[in-house]
């Protein structure tokens, strides 16, 4: 199937096809110069067909020669992907820039999986099994995972197990089984198999609503703010405020099987960050380097923009492919925002009707059914797996009034909203206590949680009170909990990134630290004047920073906490220790 | 033999359309008429019609103009001979002298491979010590100054261009006025660096198209010089012109806007650009300081806004001084860590009293009553400003360190300044202990 090109606009070129053309197909652009620029199917109107280019499309001419090929945009999947790191189309980055040395050239693509490494392939189907999409033929070792291959996901039921390999190590192209159907239907199985990353990949007995606890070790969301596994949330911020740092935080902490990065249109040296640092950081609940367990999906801000767009999806289902192994993902996408901007271009080179700031109309629907690929799913054979998705947001202006957050906050199950007031306090993580919020239960009794922060607040217009009328016109009692309100939030929910005990508060601790500083909030005071007030509460926030810094049970730990309570007894707190 | 097409079919801003065939996308053309010829820029191919920015203006373009097209996109020579010489916004000598015979390169080369990248961790001394202490420069950081108009943001990035050791400086003016334009060069002379120094300059009085080209000439050059293995600085004033430039274009096209009057396509097209900053692995370095500035002092503006989701921290100048607050340089911890082991806890102590200064200024001007503390703190935030946020201050890091330990001294406690006791002990200024012990024995003894 060919075509010939008449219109050329940025990455946006339309073709005249000579015979049929399939909606979200791919096809190659012929430049005169030899390359083959890829392409997707957009819009089909008459013979004319809209295709967006994944490449710059600098030299294209009007009559150049289009192919068309019946594949939808698809990633190829199979061991091998932990890692690696991609651009949004998948192709690994490493070998591009061995092939194709220190620029991206338009033109060349690498296969996603290495074609010739072996694997131990044990088989745990046999002959005469009936198997159907998504089964399992047998597994492999990759990393630290048992990789599940899987009879591919688009075959439906009805499948016999004609034959299969024996133990042994095998390339991702050696076929393990031959598969034949009631018809007499015949088909090769391999270790690799392709899927379209815009169709959700989910064969499953059933979805359930998600409800365990995805443990961040980042105080302010696991106790105030919680995801949980096969949850959405989202973090938009302005700028500087704190958003990739915290999902690199996340990234390295979170208590999932894999964490999949997607760098969506923003700045590379970040990405060169990531890529460095982690085959250096050993994860401690493995005691493997942290890039074994992470996928790094990489498409910055200077790459191709429509390449952008995909690479959320080309993230999604390689999150949902390794879902389908009763595994735990989580999605980091830093930022929605880009690629919804990066619709934005295409829908105006398409002379869509606009709606607000330009947006295409179907911003919402989009954004929607992204977060809806998250979920926690009950496999056939009775193991859970589930696909986390955590989205920053980059609002215009750092105003959360504007399409992409609002259509955002719409489908997610919690918002951790950075404020540009607490960035510039440098009060880390910027999360805003008193703007954010969470659908889920976390790992705290939610009614403790409810008290802490309803002190929050109330301390907060203390505060607001006292900047008019000064500390003169506040009463002293007022005026403590206005302290003890900013000792919850020095002590608890600020966490210092760069301190290596403080980064990461795994959940028990949290659960104690927790219950020792709502005793304190909820302690009887008082106190005779304002500095009294101030002394003892700045002792023992103290008391509490020092501990932060503590490794659980140290003897600095155990010191520090004999010092919190009998600071806690001493105040005749109602102590409500579970 | 050239192809020559005659007609034109539509002129409007700075959009030309030509009905002509075998045409590429982003290549370039030449409008020629007795009066003289002018470079275009293909931006949109349908059919047989092709529209073209013209760079010069369509201001007499008549539809009788013939129009060649050169198969090749926008090119810039790359040779030594670029060194120290000034060119304007389509590429062409301005200082007088011939025109530069190299072999040309592309402008807008593709994305660098991220896993080529290093990770930046040399910084760049600049002796302003709002810089170097506050918010180090790291070689291959993006950085804007966010300023209104007024503020003295084009002596700011001249004095980095004399003061980084950068091996080539290449200055790239957008919209920039003559008199700027002179004194740049005049900075330059004097430094010393215009021989190692490029300028592509694109004045107000320039057709305003011509200065969308600025930007990528500039890192076109950088770029080959840092593959060659030099440290290159690049300096982009006002990326905000650059930007209204864009905006022009688009309404042009009858693109619809996405945010006061910007297309939808500001982040990527300044991404682009920024993103061409880089530290290449066994290669050299190219460094972007920019200036961008804000209509209205307002940062929320689409053009400092995008902008900022785009570099890695920004400097804002404001009343001649660069703003301690908001000032960010993130990649300053990649260096900051070694330089000497007092930085990070001046850098720290001297801002948080900084920030208590003004809390205490703000009582002081609601007619609070000021306590012993605040006093000290207003002396130490005026010192602080003379002393260190002074632009005209010039001063190597240590020096500068230096500086705020007497401050320190000269104003607090040891205990008061939030500093561990291990980097006082160091550190403290030993003379002005024994000055202070002296004055006590005197007091003793009188
Ligand atoms: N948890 C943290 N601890 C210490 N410093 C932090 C923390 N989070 C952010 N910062 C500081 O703020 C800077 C900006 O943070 P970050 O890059 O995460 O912002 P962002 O919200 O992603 O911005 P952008 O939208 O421009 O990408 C960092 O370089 C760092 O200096
Ligand atoms: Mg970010």
């Amino acid at each position: 199937m060919k075509g010939r090109i008449v219109i050329v606009h940025g990455n946006l070129i339309t073709v005249e096809a000579t015979d049929k053309v399939i909606q979200n197909s791919i096809a190659y652009c012929l430049r005169n110069d030899g390359a083959k620029l890829l392409s997707e199917v957009i819009r089909v109107r008459g013979r004319l067909a809209d295709l967006q280019v994944f490449e710059e499309t600098r030299g294209l001419r009007v009559g150049d020669t289009v192919e068309f090929e019946t594949d939808m945009l698809s990633v190829t999947l199979g061991p091998g992907l932990l890692g690696q790191i991609y651009d949004g189309l998948q192709n690994p980055l490493p070998r591009l820039a061995d092939q194709v040395g220190y620029f991206l050239e338009p033109g060349h693509y690498v296969n996603g999986l290495d074609q010739e490494k072996r694997w131990e392939f044990t088989p745990t189907a046999t002959t005469g099994n009936k198997v159907e999409a998504g089964d399992t033929l047998g597994t492999v070792p990759e990393g630290i995972f048992t990789h599940r291959i899987m009879v591919p996901f688009g075959w439906k039921a009805g499948w016999t197990v004609e034959k299969l390999v024996p133990a042994g190590s095998y390339t991702v192209k050696d076929e393990i089984a031959v598969l034949v159907s009631a018809h007499g239907d015949r088909r090769s199985v391999t270790m690799q198999q392709n899927w379209p990353v815009k169709v959700p990949l989910n064969v499953s007995k059933q979805r359930l609503l998600p409800t365990e606890p995805l443990v961040t070790r980042i105080r302010i969301i696991d106790t105030a703010f919680p995801v949980v596994r096969g949850g959405t949330y989202c973090i938009p911020g302005p700028f500087g405020a704190g958003k990739t740092v915290l999902q690199q935080i996340t990234s390295r902490h979170a208590e999932v099987d894999i964490v999949i990065v997607a760098a969506c249109g923003e700045r590379a040296g970040e990405v060169v960050e990531t890529l460095r640092d982690f085959p250096e950081l050993i994860d401690p609940r493995t005691g493997k380097s942290l890039m074994e367990r992470t996928i790094i999906i990489c498409n910055t801000s200077a790459m191709p923009v429509a390449a952008r767009e995909a690479s959320v999806y080309t993230a999604a289902t390689l999150g949902e492919y390794y879902r389908q192994m009763g595994l735990n993902v989580l999605l980091l996408a830093d930022s929605t925002s880009r690629w919804a901007q990066a619709m934005r271009e295409l829908s105006g080179r398409l002379e869509e009707i606009p709606g607000e700031e330009a947006f295409p109309a179907y911003l919402e629907s989009r954004i929607a059914t992204f977060y809806e690929r998250a979920a926690m799913i009950e496999l056939k054979d009775g193991s859970f797996g589930s696909l986390t998705i955590g989205g920053t947001v980059s609002p215009a202006g750092g105003n959360f009034e504007e399409p992409v957050t609002q259509a955002t906050l719409k489908v997610v199950g919690a918002f951790h909203g950075l404020s540009r007031a607490r960035s510039d306090a440098r009060r880390y993580p910027s999360i805003d206590p008193l703007d954010s919020w969470s659908k889920y239960k976390g790992l705290i009794d939610p009614d403790k949680r409810d008290r802490a922060l309803k002190m929050l607040r109330r301390g907060n217009e203390v505060r607001q009170m006292m900047a008019v009328v000064g500390e003169e016109g506040t009463t002293t009692e007022d005026y403590t909990v206005a302290l003890l309100a900013d000792f919850f939030d020095n002590v608890y929910l600020q966490q210092n990134a760069f301190d290596k005990v403080d980064a990461a508060t795994p959940a028990d601790r949290q659960k104690f630290v927790f219950d020792k500083v709502l005793a304190v909030m909820e302690g009887k005071y008082g106190f005779e004047s304002k500095d009294q007030a101030r002394e003892s509460i700045i002792a023992v926030q103290d008391l509490f920073r020092n501990w932060n810094y503590a490794a659980t049970d140290s003897d600095e730990y155990k010191k520090i906490l004999g010092q919190i309570e009998e600071f806690i007894a001493n105040t005749g707190a109602a102590v409500a220790v579970s | 033999m050239r192809k020559y097409y005659d007609e034109i079919t539509r002129i409007a801003g700075n959009v030309i359309t030509v009905n002509a065939t075998g045409v590429g996308y982003d290549e370039l053309a030449i409008i020629t008429n007795e009066k003289g010829s002018s470079l275009a820029q293909v931006i949109r191919l349908e059919g047989t019609q092709v529209n073209l920015q013209v760079f010069a203006g369509t201001q007499g373009v008549s539809t009788g103009d013939r129009v060649q097209f050169l198969h090749k996109p926008m090119q810039v020579p790359f040779t030594d001979d670029l060194l120290g010489r000034i060119f304007n916004g389509a590429g062409l000598p301005r200082d007088n002298r011939p025109a530069v015979e190299a072999k040309r390169v592309d402008i807008g080369s593709p994305a660098v491979n991220p896993v080529r990248r290093l990770m930046p961790d040399k910084m760049v001394e600049t002796g302003i010590p709002m810089i170097d202490i506050f918010n180090s420069l790291v070689e291959s950081q993006k950085l804007p100054i966010f300023s209104v108009a007024g503020e003295p943001y084009n002596e700011l990035l001249a004095r980095v261009g004399l003061q980084a050791n950068a091996d080539i400086i290449i200055l790239g003016g957008m919209g920039l006025r003559h008199d700027d334009y002179l004194k740049f060069k005049n900075t330059f002379d004097e430094g010393g660096v215009l021989g190692r120094t490029i300028m592509f300059v694109h004045t107000a009085a320039d057709p305003v198209v011509e200065c969308l080209l600025v930007p990528d000439l500039c890192l076109a050059v950088g770029e080959q010089f840092a593959l060659l293995g030099k440290k290159v600085l690049v300096l982009l004033t006002d990326m905000t012109a650059f930007s209204d430039a864009l905006k022009e274009i688009a309404i042009t096209m009858e693109q619809i806007p996405s945010n006061r009057g910007y297309p939808g396509d500001l982040y990527t097209q300044l991404a682009r650009r920024y993103e061409k900053a880089v530290d290449f692995e066994d290669s050299g370095s190219l460094t972007i300081l920019a200036c961008v500035t804000m209509p209205g002092d307002d940062v929320t503006h689409p053009v400092p806004d995008n902008t900022g989701y785009i570099t890695e921290g920004q400097f804002y100048l404001r009343n001649g001084r660069i703003e301690p607050f908001g000032s960010l340089s993130r990649l300053k911890q990649q260096v900051n860590g070694k330089t000497r082991d007092d930085h990070r806890a001046i850098m720290d102590a001297c801002i948080q009293l900084y920030a208590l200064c003004r809390e205490s200024r703000e009582k002081r001007d609601m007619g609070f009553e000021m306590s012993n503390w605040d006093s000290k703190l207003l002396r130490y935030g005026e010192m602080f400003e003379t002393r260190i946020m002074d632009l005209a201050v010039n001063i190597p890091l240590f020096e500068a360190l230096d500086r705020c330990w007497e401050m320190l001294a000269e104003c607090f406690e040891p205990s008061e300044i939030g500093i561990r006791r291990s980097i006082i002990e160091a550190h403290w200024p030993k003379s002005l202990e024994e000055k202070e012990e002296k004055k006590e024995e005197e007091l003793v003894t009188a």
